[in-house]
């Protein structure tokens, strides 16, 4: 039992995977709200549009940290969502500011589903490897 | 008679009556001027209203209204809930139980109802999945079309569903046969309360038995004895059949009479109503509850009914209701042909109505309940079979009706197709709703609508009351479709919640009496207009408020618009829509920016110039905009000096990013609209844009790039527009690239509106100069509303997906427009979010709350209702042509910019190819050759075809990027009917007008000359063509044309002689000119705005803008009309 670097990548992958699930519950409501009225998409974009590239540096953040640590299936898993972000953020309408969220055309419904789902996804797949990486963090302190 | 019933009842007695009035309690202004924002609403403010399809205006922007917060004040829940009998009734009702069918129907309609919700496969959740499944989407996000999530299941309707309509019988309610003489025999639960009333009036009721026999007939109302039938799909033929068993025999009475089974119906619905309401007295009144029925029952009391309410033992209640019907039979023959009634209204009522009624009444809806089966059954069987009459397009060529195309009449009920809301106004796709999302998927046909909201009418009630009645939970508007419970109770057509009728309704202003709230012109109109009180109100009504912001670059200088502008300004200031309030400023702007100080009190206009055009500021912000009554000398005077002002001036570039910001600044504060003219690309300062067009490109049969804006500067300042209210409108006049996709921003999310003058110039291209002059004048001063917002309500189980045109979405349901003008079109899609099983009816109410120019808050509430079928063939039966292609439109433009053009023209192909594939294989049983379509389809695949070949859409044909943009804003923002001209143009043959058939309109008479199809092979060289293609007009003269026509129309000798820019008829003193010059004029008076007319010959250099409207016609880059149609024949046969 050693403290090891990909100990430590996995204990911060730990925390930071917590403020993600965070994100990701924020971004629900967030949709959640401007799908009932109750907000005005130019403020909700105002609030989301700051959060997206922190959110998507986090998680760029550990994946180098597994990188480094040589922790390749743990990357491989979260590769795809990397690539998803990167697709994501290449795709987005043209703004001048950064973010992906533009309040002209949030409130379509066929984008205002996608964003919904897309925050369910994340959710899921946060919350599963919030677990993984609690399972990865003990099983390298333990076989080390 | 029942007044006076009513007014006992109510013992209010008159006096209360006229308390209504409009003095009640004018609320007085609240609104003080600071509250703008927040949450400002005073405590009348209903609770509604948040939510309300009017937010008032400064409050778009504040966050979210908990609509409950601010609910009004106890006294309507009170009374709502006080009456004992009547909570029982209402709450079944929204309940939406089951109904019960009698014992015959109720073994079949029972079950299948009930699975129906679970038979019926699961509305697909709007799956991106776009129905078109050629186009390839790999973003998840990108398909906009919906409105068929295809893949969804499919399955052929169960035969229970079909039978399910007919359940839904509630419909047939109002309808009370006069000659009936005994009453149906009541179920027996729901009869004993009612039972009373019913005999009280039991001249109303059926004679007949419960209508067990009739309902089959009517479930597809083809069936119908007499009645060819359509070629049905093997399903529905099936369900068809079915059904026919369990209701039993045919009704004997229908033979004799549409009526008779009506009659049934209604003293059914009648009596359950009153049943439920206390039983003596009440009783009555509740009958008439059902909106429509109100309507009805004014009808048939004056026309036969009039005997009726008497016998209505007890005067008071219900007589006058059940009386509508009768008008019905009598007038309303059951054949009559016009009016289509949908077989899933007629459905089943009858059978059913009776045990069901007490339930089915109430969350049937009024409207549904209204509708009478048996009228339905009947008009039925003529109206549909025309629409769906098989058309082989490739045989039949002549298509085109003579005149213009007519919109298709929903198959409603007479009384109720006869308030229903104008098809200029409020158009539907589908004008029979699917039941459900699969089956809207399974006809794979857009279903939207399209709104010209603040069309200029020339009749429309105006109500001043101090209470608007609307729903106390989702805020509609009291229209004609709502039903009354009895006299004190409503419910709401969208939601079906009961409500109260305040006592200020009782009495109607029209009539002065009192006690008839269903005759009350909110009632009787579907378009109508409310003049708000200060609930309605943020902040005091703005004044209105124009600011003109000049481009006065050399460029601009050159092109001479100046001239024009302040000319038709001059001419037009005392025209300009407003009151003593009014406002104006201008701005002008090269590579700096000009303010100009009109205070009052200054011998002339004095010039403030600002070169700090990185960090602008508003030199003397409050002299900028002024009181036009007051300083009218100097504006005036700065409108004459303007266009000499500038003349020397060298400058070249343009900073129009910063003026418009200095005009943002300056206009904030109270709103209002900015027109800028601009005649450059804006190459300084913020916003500057560079230009992207690659004229190499402009014939590319590749994709268009570039369609999209190139910066977000402009949205984002529209978007502070909107917020404060302002709208800025955008007059383009330039030969070069101006990047409309990026410029035309401004307008399309601050509600204003783009107008576009390709080389202009003021030498060099008269016409256009003609038109700029003539688009400004009714620029100037057509009507035009302030801080205005729209909201979109529609019946439970339907939901807004997309909106197209030019607004700001500032929620679900609620459109921001900072202004709105009458020229202004709207596009919404929709889709079915929960099945429409218990519903005979739907309605759309689009409501527009804003400020006239005068000051006043207004409200202008459009309701439409349309009818729910649940058979395949039904849907194509209603299937709107015209409004397809308006909508389909819209959703192309959105395709192109988000996705790609050929993604966006694959669509538009699709789209025919699934509809006419969809009717092929779930709706005609016989399979012939060739490309068959339904008639109400039959222009469809040429609409589709004309699209692909609009500027918009087109490719290989040279084509401006700037003018492909423009092309793309008027699809989405022209309202249909003249968006349809710019899409399909008509051409007319014009040298041998006749007077026959001719129009008389004002003692003019117009000759109506047939509408040929665009095809070149209908030109001669020895006649005169005149294409109407919107904003253009061409008037060909072929080669050895008449010379009577060259003469005595044109005024010259010879074909020679026919001068190269003519774009004016001369005004002969001939017959043969008078005719044309009022045809023409005639034509021109259809549209708000200008169209150039040119006289094009043979050699004229517009004759190939002329020849590519002949859509019909193959040209080297696209289809002819038939290629395209054997390549749909061969999609669809694959």
């Amino acid at each position: 039992m050693a403290f090891t670097f990909a100990a430590f990548c996995y204990m911060l992958a730990l925390l930071l995977t917590a403020a993600l699930i965070f994100f990701a519950i924020w971004h629900i409501i967030a949709f959640d709200e401007l799908k009932t009225d109750y907000k005005n998409p130019i403020d909700q974009c105002n609030t989301l549009n700051p959060l997206v590239l922190p959110e998507y540096l986090i998680h760029f953040f550990f994946c180098v940290m597994f990188f480094c640590a040589a922790e390749w299936l743990t990357l491989v898993l979260n590769l795809p969502l990397l690539a998803y972000h990167v697709w994501r953020y290449m795709s987005r309408p043209v703004m001048s500011c950064p973010g992906l969220y533009d309040p002209t055309t949030i409130m379509n419904a066929d984008i205002l589903a996608y964003c919904q789902k897309e925050g369910w996804c994340k959710l899921a797949f946060y919350l599963l490897s919030f677990f993984y990486y609690l399972y990865g963090m003990i099983y390298v302190l333990v076989s080390s | 008679m029942s007044t006076a019933g009513f007014n006992s009842q109510n013992g209010t007695g008159p006096g209360q009556a006229y308390s209504n009035g409009p003095s009640q309690n004018p609320v007085a202004i609240q609104q003080l001027p600071g509250v703008s924002y927040g949450m400002t609403h005073q405590p009348p403010y209903n609770p509604m209203q948040a939510k309300a399809p009017v937010a008032p205006g400064p409050g778009l922007y504040h966050s979210g209204y908990p609509p409950v917060s601010s609910y009004q004040p106890g006294p309507q829940l009170a009374s709502y809930s006080t009456p004992p009998g009547q909570p029982l009734l209402t709450r079944p009702q929204i309940a939406g139980p089951p109904l019960h069918t009698p014992p015959q129907s109720a073994s079949p309609s029972p079950g299948p109802r009930m699975p129906l919700a679970q038979a019926t496969p699961p509305p697909p959740a709007v799956s991106s999945s776009s129905y078109y499944s050629n186009l390839q989407q790999p973003q998840p996000n990108a398909q906009p079309w919906q409105y068929n999530p295809v893949p969804a299941p499919m399955g052929t309707p169960p035969p229970p569903n079909s039978m399910s309509s007919p359940p839904r019988g509630p419909v047939a309610n109002h309808l009370n046969p006069p000659s009936s003489s005994t009453a149906p025999p009541p179920p027996p639960s729901s009869s004993t309360a009612y039972s009373l009333p019913q005999q009280a009036y039991g001249s109303h009721s059926v004679t007949q038995p419960p209508g067990p026999g009739i309902p089959p007939t009517s479930l597809h109302g083809y069936n119908q004895p007499g009645v060819a039938p359509p070629p049905m799909n093997p399903a529905v033929s099936l369900s068809y059949s079915m059904v026919r068993p369990t209701y039993g025999p045919p009704p004997t009475g229908p033979p004799l009479s549409g009526p008779p089974p009506t009659m049934k119906p209604t003293p059914a619905t009648g009596p359950p109503l009153a049943n439920v309401i206390p039983p003596p007295l009440k009783a009555d009144g509740t009958i008439a509850g059902n909106g429509p029925q109100s309507s009805n029952s004014y009808n048939h009391v004056d026309n036969k009914m009039g005997g009726l309410p008497p016998p209505g033992p007890p005067g008071r209640h219900l007589s006058h209701y059940p009386s509508l019907p009768p008008g019905y039979q009598n007038t309303a023959a059951p054949h009559k042909p016009t009016a289509p009634v949908h077989p899933a209204m007629q459905a089943a009522p009858q059978p059913y109505s009776q045990a069901n009624q007490p339930y089915q009444q109430p969350h049937s809806g009024p409207g549904q309940a209204q509708l009478s089966p048996s009228l339905a059954a009947l008009s039925l069987q003529s109206s549909s079979p025309e629409a769906l009459r098989v058309v082989n397009l490739l045989q039949d060529r002549n298509l085109l009706p003579p005149t213009s195309v007519p919109a298709p009449t929903p198959c409603l009920p007479h009384d109720l197709q006869k308030v229903n809301c104008s098809p200029e106004v409020f158009r539907c796709t589908l004008t029979s709703i699917p039941q459900t999302q699969s089956l809207l998927n399974k006809a794979k046909m857009p279903l939207g609508l399209l709104l010209h909201p603040f069309k200029d009418l020339s009749q429309l009630p105006v109500v001043t009351s101090s209470t608007i009645v609307r729903c106390r939970s989702c805020r509609t508007y009291i229209n004609p479709f709502v039903s009354f419970l009895d006299q004190r109770k409503w419910t709401c057509n969208l939601c079906y919640r009961v409500n109260d009728v305040p006592e200020e309704f009782m009495y109607n202003p029209v009539s002065r009496s009192y006690g008839e709230p269903h005759k009350r012109p909110e009632v009787q109109n579907a378009t109508i207009e409310f003049i708000a009180s200060s609930e309605y109100m943020l902040r005091p009504p703005q004044p209105a408020v124009y600011l003109f912001i000049l481009d006065v670059s050399h460029n601009a200088v050159e092109t001479g618009y100046l001239n024009v502008f302040c000319q038709s300004l001059l001419d037009n200031i005392n025209a300009l829509p407003g009151d003593s309030r009014t406002k104006i400023g201008f701005i002008t702007f090269d590579s700096t920016i000009h303010f100009y100080n009109l205070q009052e009190g200054l011998s002339q206009p004095q010039m403030l110039i600002v070169s700090d055009i990185e960090d602008i500021f508003l030199p003397t912000p409050d002299s900028l905009l002024v009181n036009l009554n007051e300083c009218k000398e100097l504006v005036q005077d700065l409108l004459k000096s303007l266009p000499t002002l500038f003349e020397k001036t060298m400058e070249t570039q343009s900073a129009l990013g910063s003026a418009l910001q200095a005009a943002f600044k300056l206009l904030s504060p109270t709103g209002g609209r900015m027109s800028v003219f601009q005649t450059q690309l804006p190459n300084l300062g913020v916003g500057a844009l560079q230009s992207r067009e690659d004229p190499n490109q402009r014939a590319s049969a590749k994709d268009i790039q570039h369609l999209s804006p190139a910066t977000d500067f402009y949205k984002k300042l529209a978007l502070d527009c909107s917020g404060q209210h302002i709208a800025v409108d955008l007059f383009l006049l330039s030969s070069r690239y101006c990047d409309l996709a990026s410029l035309g921003c401004i307008s399309r999310y601050s509600a204003g509106s783009v107008h576009y003058y390709p080389s202009y110039h003021q030498q060099h291209n008269p016409a256009q100069v003609e038109r700029f002059q003539k688009d400004l004048k009714r620029y100037l001063t057509r009507k035009i509303g302030f801080e205005a917002v729209m909201r979109i309500r529609c019946t439970k189980g339907l939901s807004i997906h997309t909106f197209h045109g030019n607004f700001f979405v500032r929620s679900t349901d609620l459109l921001s427009l900072p202004n709105v003008n009458p020229d202004a079109g709207f596009a919404v899609q929709m889709s079915i979010e929960e099945n429409l099983n218990d519903m005979q009816v739907v309605s759309f109410q689009a409501a527009l709350l804003y400020t006239s120019s005068k000051g006043e808050r207004r409200i202008r509430v459009h309701t439409l209702c349309l009818p729910v079928v649940n058979s395949l063939s039904d849907i194509f039966a209603g299937a709107d042509m015209q409004a397809m292609t308006g909508l389909l439109a819209c959703m192309a433009v959105d395709r192109s910019v988000s996705a790609s053009l050929s993604d966006a023209r694959d669509a538009l192909t699709n789209a025919a190819i699934d509809s006419l594939s969809s009717y092929r294989h779930s709706v005609l049983t016989i399979q012939q050759p060739g490309l068959l379509s339904p008639a109400c389809l039959r222009l469809f695949p040429l609409y589709v075809l004309a699209l692909l070949k609009q500027k918009a859409f087109r490719t290989g044909t040279s084509t401006r990027l700037d003018e492909r943009v423009f092309a793309m804003c008027q699809l989405k923002y022209q309202p249909l009917a003249y968006a349809m001209l710019m899409i399909h143009p008509a051409l007319y043959r014009i040298d041998d007008l006749t007077d026959e058939g001719a129009l008389n309109i004002n003692d003019r008479t117009i000759p109506q000359p047939r509408v040929l199809q665009l095809s070149a092979e209908n030109l001669s060289t020895e006649a005169a063509f005149l294409m109407d293609a919107g904003t253009v007009m061409y008037l060909r003269v072929g080669k050895n044309c008449n010379p009577i026509f060259l003469n005595q129309v044109l005024g010259v000798p010879s074909y020679a002689a026919v001068p190269d820019n003519l774009y004016l008829l001369p005004e002969l003193d001939t017959a043969e000119s008078q005719r044309t010059r009022a045809f023409i004029g005639w034509l021109k008076d259809q549209r708000p705005f200008f169209p150039t007319l040119h006289v094009i010959r043979d050699e004229s250099q517009l004759k190939p803008s002329f020849m590519q409207n002949l859509i019909e016609d193959r040209t080297e880059s696209a289809l002819s009309y038939y290629e395209f149609l054997l390549h749909l024949q061969q999609q669809i046969s694959k």
